[in-house]
């Protein structure tokens, strides 16, 4: 009798569900996984290494294009960790501003990954629910730096301007009369504020919609529920963070165990899991965007009474008012070294972890005194996750695998950096 | 029609002339079906697009349009589409088995135009009025499952050979449930022709169709459908986010524009066949003064139209099943309700003409 092998397939670097360019050789006994080897790599694109030539302030675009669909709270981590090892403070207005965007962009993050979750499991009405939404978040970006994606907003010492005072606007075109743009540009007649909060008093309902499209749908439960399971241990040896450790019943949070900005000024609570499969992970970041909607509510009070700098006044680090600029010789100096040579960033090195939307995603910077880091390193959330792709998919079928690929949120901007 | 016949034996003698006549006559009537159903399909592609679009909070194709004029904007797409498959080459890949490959698609499209013949659009308006129509129908569903075997093992690659071995699994374990579920409406109207059948469900009211005493039959031979069609959530035979897009993967250009058709045809025939063996057929939901002034097939082609609106209302509303799912639900669910609802039936059907009848509101036996 012949001898039995297993059956070896490729799954991506072109595949709807690979997430980008993941490539895995499944070993498949049937339509039974063996063996996951997920294979990295293909959009190495030399973050680290381009950093290192790079002064501080260019690399800030870099880092959105890390994760590129949470690309602000990739600058938070990089522009946290220079502001220690220069040792600002940065203005307290500008810790809101960071704290509402980094929830914004937990928003955008959690409605892209449940929208692609969805679509993998089968569901395609939610992803474009979830890009409904999207684009309004996508409008606030937009308002506050110019570009819907890569924002590049966070800045050593701050934020790149204060929140403005007008929206945005739609204009009619051939498909769309003056009437409808104008229903459509009703909420976006006052500044930005009051857009995001009149964004915040409607998303709860909309999370709902996705709820009753999917929380207690069977076919959704019979797709989830017990796949990809991971014990508390074994995700916390595996160094698994954020919404996938939190999956699995252990409370850890960067945002409530160690509080940066103003974390510990807002009231919000972490959602846990109970049984650590594809299903609680779901519920976890269901439940997170409903508080990062609280966040941002409680941002918003504080911001409309606070106004203030938003970013330091120390010109060795920020560029100076423009009309200081223009009238005096000593910011005409401080402007031309900051833009031409960059800022000096004392000897040392540091290490700044943000809760991202994905976990926890860190910048360690080695400083030798120079305008450029002598050494970046990026801890991408996504790349642990992915090194446990064998681990939680061995013993499911290929459609599992497509389950556990959704709930892991890959973005292999960050893992293949 | 038949008037032509003279004119056959005048022109190719009496010998010739009758034979000649027939072919004619029914190339004609499937010419009759064949056309108006491929633009039923066709339009059934745009009707898919435009509602899913409004479930979709989306727009949907509204471009291409006849002549310029701009409210038909959207209606020109299916043809668009249609040159454009046809412009494009058929890719045969290397190590396919070419003969296979370019016979696959032909295979599917077959059976799923030619069970149409047996199809009553009204109490005349049939092409072959055979006594065996159900048991052909259960033929002909279940040869297009050949199309893609085939397909998938001629393509020679690993996805598309998934996507068949899915396939044969799910289509085998359906087949048997809406089996099971076409012998209740056997056994309730004693006849296998379908026009016997919608005339059986005849009595005055929708109470006396056969959705109402077989219930759950009417949703296992729905559901059932669904799955022998491939559409979600049962759309593991092509599931695209798991093996691209299964057993026609490789195919490009008409090769697979005709798996496409032969899809979409099968959508229509099962809307069909669950219109005229649960629904009633031609008949009118009431048979009083307005409902029954309206031509019959008006109220056919409603029902066919309500039936492939569930067709596109699932494949926006759910995610899918898993394959071991599906031959769970098909096997674990589907066939024991089928064989108890047989029983059950076969039992109600034994007892005493007199005793049936002391039942209040007995319509159906």
């Amino acid at each position: 009798m012949a001898e039995i092998r297993n059956y070896t397939m490729n799954f991506g670097p072109q595949h709807p569900a690979a997430h980008g360019v993941l490539r895995l050789v499944m070993e498949l006994d049937g339509e039974v996984i063996r063996r996951a080897d997920p294979h990295i790599g293909l959009l190495h694109r030399a973050t680290e290494k381009l950093a290192e030539n790079k002064t501080y302030i260019q690399s800030v675009p870099y880092m959105d294009r890390l994760d590129y669909v949470s690309m602000m709270v990739n600058e938070h981590a990089y522009v946290m960790a220079i502001e220690k090892l220069l040792q600002i403070d940065v203005p307290i207005r500008a810790q809101y501003i960071r704290v509402m965007f980094d929830e914004i962009t937990r928003i955008l993050n959690h409605l892209l990954w449940l929208g692609a979750h969805a679509l993998d499991v089968g569901a395609m009405t939610v992803f474009l629910y979830a890009f409904r939404e999207r684009e309004d978040l996508m409008d606030c970006y937009e308002a506050v730096s110019g570009a819907r994606l890569h924002a590049a907003y966070y800045r050593p010492g701050g934020v790149y301007r204060d929140l403005p005072d007008s929206m945005p606007q739609y204009r009619s075109s051939a498909i769309r009369d003056e009437k409808t743009t104008a229903t459509r540009n009703e909420n976006r007649q006052g500044s930005l504020l009051d857009f995001i909060e009149d964004f915040t008093h409607r998303f709860p309902g909309y999370v709902d919609d996705y709820e009753t499209l999917l929380t207690d749908n069977r076919i959704w439960k019979q797709r989830l529920v017990d796949i990809g399971v991971v014990s508390p241990d074994r995700a916390k040896a595996l160094g698994f963070t954020g919404p996938m450790l939190r999956g699995s019943g252990v409370e850890w949070d960067l945002r409530k165990k160690q509080p940066y900005e103003v974390y510990d000024q807002v009231d919000f609570d972490i959602p846990v899991g109970v049984n650590g499969d594809c299903y609680d992970r779901y519920l976890v970041r269901i439940e997170e965007m409903r508080q990062s909607n609280r966040i941002i509510k409680q941002c918003i009070d504080w911001m409309r009474k606070n106004p203030g700098p938003v970013i330091t006044s120390s010109f060795k680090v920020a560029p100076p008012p423009r009309l200081s600029m223009k009238q005096n010789m000593e910011e005409m100096i401080h402007h031309f070294k900051l833009f031409t040579e960059g800022m000096h960033v004392p000897r040392g090195e540091a290490y700044a972890a943000v809760e991202h939307p994905k976990g926890e995603f860190g910048i360690y910077i080695i400083s030798d005194g120079a305008n450029m880091p002598y050494r970046l390193k990026i801890r991408a959330p996504g790349f642990a996750h992915l090194a446990a792709m064998d681990e939680m998919a061995r013993g499911h079928m290929i459609a599992d695998l497509v389950a556990i690929i959704g709930t892991q949120d890959i973005v292999f901007g960050e893992i293949d950096r | 029609m038949d008037s032509f016949q003279p004119l056959f034996e005048q022109l190719f003698g009496s010998e010739w002339g009758v034979p000649l006549f027939l072919l004619a006559k029914n190339l004609l009537l499937i010419l009759a079906i064949i056309i108006p159903l491929l633009l039923a399909v066709a339009y059934l592609t745009f009707a898919e697009r435009k509602i899913i679009a409004f479930m979709q909070v989306r727009v949907g194709p509204n471009r291409v349009t006849f002549f310029g004029i701009p409210w038909l904007g959207g209606w020109g797409q299916p043809i668009a589409d249609a040159v454009k498959a046809i412009m494009k080459e058929i890719i045969i890949p290397t190590g396919a088995n070419k003969f296979l490959f370019l016979l696959a698609p032909i295979l599917a499209i077959t059976p799923a135009l030619a069970a149409w013949a047996v199809v009553p659009f009204s109490p005349e308006l049939v092409l072959a009025d055979i006594n065996a129509a159900l048991l052909y129908i259960l033929a002909m569903t279940s040869l297009g499952v050949y199309g893609v075997i085939i397909a998938g093992w001629a393509s020679n690659s690993k996805y598309a050979f998934l996507g068949a071995m899915r396939s044969a699994a799910q289509v085998i374990s359906y087949e048997l449930a809406m089996g099971f579920a076409l012998v209740c409406v056997l056994m309730m109207s004693s006849s296998l022709n379908l026009g016997d059948i919608v005339a059986g469900q005849q009595g005055g009211s929708f109470l006396n169709w056969y959705m109402i005493p077989l219930f759950p039959m009417f949703l296992v031979y729905f559901i059932s459908g669904v799955a022998e069609t491939n559409r979600l959530p049962f759309d593991v035979a092509e599931g695209e986010s798991e093996i691209v897009a299964g057993f026609h993967v490789d195919y490009s250009g008409m090769a697979f524009t005709i798996f496409f058709l032969a899809e979409y045809a099968n959508m229509i025939l099962v809307a069909t066949l669950t219109s005229i063996m649960f629904l009633g057929g031609w008949l009118p939901p009431v048979d009083i003064a307005p409902f029954n002034l309206i031509p019959s097939i008006v109220w056919l082609l409603l029902k066919i139209a309500i039936m492939l609106f569930f067709f596109l209302w699932f494949r926006a509303t759910f995610p899918r099943y898993r394959y071991d799912q599906i031959m769970r639900l098909g096997w674990k669910v589907f066939i024991p309700i089928t064989l108890i609802w047989i029983v059950l039936l076969g039992a109600v059907m034994q007892l005493p003409e007199a005793a049936l009848q002391s039942f209040p509101l007995n319509l159906w036996f």
